[in-house]
């Protein structure tokens, strides 16, 4: 059997016994199968890693046919799986970060009864065998089914708290959202097969320029699949779910923000870059969607008080980050950001989860400061993803940010109007990650005094993956060292054979802009942090408690949606029930009702009424049109 | 000398007559006295077309006619003697416990 089946069906098989046998097998139990589950796909993806990279570069692209899923005449799509540096690498990120997350998860979700603990390991065992479904694709059906697979996860995780009303809530919103992206995908998709007939990437991907470069069909194909994207990757207005996702559990957070789920979006557009690159206009769509949305979602983290949303708005930001790059044609640098990020927000995620743990379950940072003493590990690993968030020079987000600007402003399809987004951009960031680490580490407590004595560390499952996590935050920026400093970039090198194809692709920046560049990154993030710092590093730091105004309010896009969708259709809803359910539907229904029940009583006071003399003559009457009627029907025959 | 139109049109009269008198009188003896002709002008129709025909079958069957008929007075008699033991008013107009 192929090995590839080994990754997928790990996570299903861990998923199914957990879910059906983990309430009686008991914590410990549940918790040892998800976790070894995840560990054999992630040894097998790396060997998988290991043998594509002693192979040929231009045979590094291996399609694994399966089962056939739908045949329709000539049209053939089967359960076929690609086996490519991108889908293996992104399969390794998926499988490597989610173990972490696991691991965090059993000490995490530790309270809970036996029943939920494994209904939760269930969850998130599938939650990663969808993602890696849509990684290891190998046609558009597949990768659909993967696509949606992974919205039903995040539904259940989302909802996992399910007698909260608010949280039931926040899976259905996610759902929902991601429905509109969705429909999208599938008209793409439809498009796709009615122009070549199969939905292999096969046989699409390296033909795409008989779409027509530049034409209507092209562009539309692309702007669909990037709406798609848009949903599950939080961009442009379609944000909205990724914020209330919060209400899940916080690992189940750190999973969706980090390995699964979000990337999905930005792995599509560089899946199926051949697509996109027809269409100029697509492309630009991209790339601005990609450089406002960052900027806003920036603008949103700076006025958030609770951490978990913090990190959220910081997630779409990130993001934003990578649709931009690719949308310039940097898929490697948004790769490499998409990198760089799952490691230091999951990082920042499970960090956020210790804290929860220290402070049962406050989120609220006007209500923390100072407890780097109490939560020294915590404190120093959330520092360095903070750092990594904001680009401190050296660790890996500041490598892959610099790498995606670089290429935003010098690349070949760059625009200084993107790059300056983006340049703003990260300085808001720097400003948010500081101040999210100054307000929650620093300064004077503003806890409780008990609740502050009370904060201790959790044992080596919170702080265990939280150390790899800082490693690997710190260490993912040797992947793609600037050019000029001439040492290998295995990342580049790694998936050159999938982009050979792009016609985007160009230098990055000369060396004296790449260090320009990176020295005004430098000050500027220096700078964003000292004011931070002086805002709220101090001691006497006050409190902020205003929710007002644009970026507090989240932009008002729920409110936009309220007013545009909600009310109008909970109008006609309204309307439909009132006057059409009850009026028309219920009373037709009754008006049979009442007309049967009428015609009884007539017929039971005026016709059935007891007197024999009146029936006698109903039988004559009778006798009589039946004479009459065999006169007139058949008796012409037999009187004859 | 025998016609069997004749004994069909008697028949027929007989028969109307019959039924006239079920429609519009509201004794139940005159009821029945009425159903009673009517039953016989069939038995007369039954039996002058077996004449006719010259079939003994049609005969036959009237003699059944007449015996069941003699049953069928007994259980009418029987029934209007019990409703005037029940109540002394015999009019068939106010006998409607039947009605739905």
């Amino acid at each position: 059997m192929n090995p590839i089946y080994w990754v997928l069906g790990a996570p299903l098989a861990g998923a199914a016994v957990v879910r059906l046998a983990g309430a009686k097998l008991g914590k410990r139990a549940s918790a040892w199968i998800a976790c070894l589950a995840l560990a054999a796909a992630l040894a097998v993806a790396s060997a998988l890693v290991a043998g594509l990279a002693a192979s040929a570069p231009d045979a590094r692209h291996v399609v694994v046919p399966g089962f056939t899923f739908l045949e329709l005449g000539l049209f053939r799509a089967g359960f076929d799986l690609l086996v490519d540096p991108l889908s293996v690498l992104m399969a390794c990120l998926v499988t490597g970060v989610g173990l972490l997350i696991h691991v965090f998860s059993v000490a995490y979700m530790a309270e809970e009864s036996e029943a939920e603990y494994a209904r939760y390991f269930a969850y998130l065992n599938f939650f990663v065998f969808s993602m890696l479904v849509l990684v290891l694709a190998a046609n558009f059906l597949v990768l659909f089914a993967g696509w949606e697979l992974v919205g039903l996860s995040s539904y259940l995780l989302i909802g996992f708290y399910r007698s909260k009303t608010s949280a039931a809530d926040a899976g259905k919103k996610a759902f929902i959202v991601n429905r509109v992206g969705d429909f999208g995908f599938l008209m793409a998709v439809f498009l796709l097969m009615s122009s070549y007939g199969s939905l292999d990437f096969d046989v699409i991907l390296p033909h795409a320029a008989s779409l027509g470069a530049g034409s209507a069909l092209a562009a539309t194909v692309a702007l669909l699949l990037f709406l798609g994207a848009a949903g599950k990757s939080a961009q442009g207005p379609l944000f909205v779910w990724l914020p209330d996702a919060m209400e899940g559990p916080t690992p189940v957070s750190a999973l969706i923000h980090a390995a699964t789920m979000v990337t999905a979006g930005v792995f599509l557009v560089a899946r199926c870059h051949a697509l996109f690159e027809l269409s100029s206009l697509a492309m630009k769509a991209v790339a601005w969607t990609g450089a406002l949305t960052a900027l806003f979602a920036a603008g949103v983290a700076a006025r958030q008080n609770d951490i978990k949303k913090v990190l959220a708005f910081s997630t779409i930001s990130q993001l934003g980050y990578m649709v931009l790059a690719v949308g310039v044609g940097a898929y490697t640098a948004g790769v490499f950001h998409l990198f760089t990020h799952a490691f230091f927000k999951a990082l920042l995620f499970l960090g956020c989860g210790s804290i929860m743990h220290a402070l049962h379950g406050e989120l609220d940072m006007n209500r923390m400061g100072g407890l780097r003493k109490k939560l020294p590990v915590t404190h120093w690993t959330f520092l360095v993803g903070a750092a990594c968030l904001a680009g401190v020079p050296l660790t890996g987000g500041f490598f892959s940010k610099d790498e995606i600007l670089g290429r935003v402003l010098a690349g070949p399809h760059g625009d200084p109007l993107l790059w300056a987004v983006g340049y703003a951009t990260a300085a808001v960031t720097a400003y948010y990650s500081g101040r999210l680490v100054f307000r929650v580490f620093y300064g004077s407590t503003r806890l409780d005094r008990d609740a502050f004595d009370g904060a201790h560390e959790g044992g080596w499952a919170f702080q265990g993956p939280l150390l790899v996590l800082a490693l690997g935050a710190l260490a993912a920026g040797s992947l793609g060292l600037p050019e000029f400093l001439g040492t290998a970039r295995p990342l580049e090198a790694w998936l050159a054979p999938v982009f050979t194809d792009s016609t985007w692709g160009g230098p990055g920046p000369s060396e004296p802009l790449s260090l320009g560049l990176m020295g005004l990154y430098t000050l500027t993030v220096a700078a964003f942090v000292w004011l931070a710092w002086s805002l709220f590093g101090k001691k006497d730091a006050s409190v902020s408690n205003a929710r007002t105004g644009f970026f507090a309010r989240n932009g008002y896009v729920d409110e936009l949606y309220d007013l545009l969708f909600v009310r109008g259709l909970l109008a006609l809803c309204g309307w439909l029930y009132r006057v059409v359910d009850r009026e028309l539907i219920d009373g037709a229904v009754e008006a049979v009702g009442w007309t049967a029940q009428g015609a009884g009583a007539f017929l039971r006071q005026n016709v059935h009424n007891g007197k024999v003399r009146a029936y006698a003559a109903y039988v004559v009457a009778g006798s009589c049109l039946l004479a009459v009627l065999v006169l007139i029907l058949g008796g012409l025959t037999c009187f004859r | 000398m025998f016609q069997v139109e004749q004994v069909l049109v008697l028949a027929l009269a007989l028969f109307a007559t019959g039924v006239f008198g079920v429609l519009v009188r509201r004794d139940p003896v005159v009821l029945f006295i009425s159903i009673e002709m009517m039953f016989n002008a069939v038995n007369l129709a039954l039996v002058g077309l077996a004449r006719h025909e010259g079939l003994v079958l049609g005969h036959a069957l009237v003699l059944f006619v007449v015996a069941v008929a003699a049953a069928e007075v007994a259980v009418g008699l029987g029934i209007i003697i019990a409703l005037f033991r029940a109540r002394t008013d015999m009019d068939v107009d106010r006998i409607d416990e039947l009605k739905g």
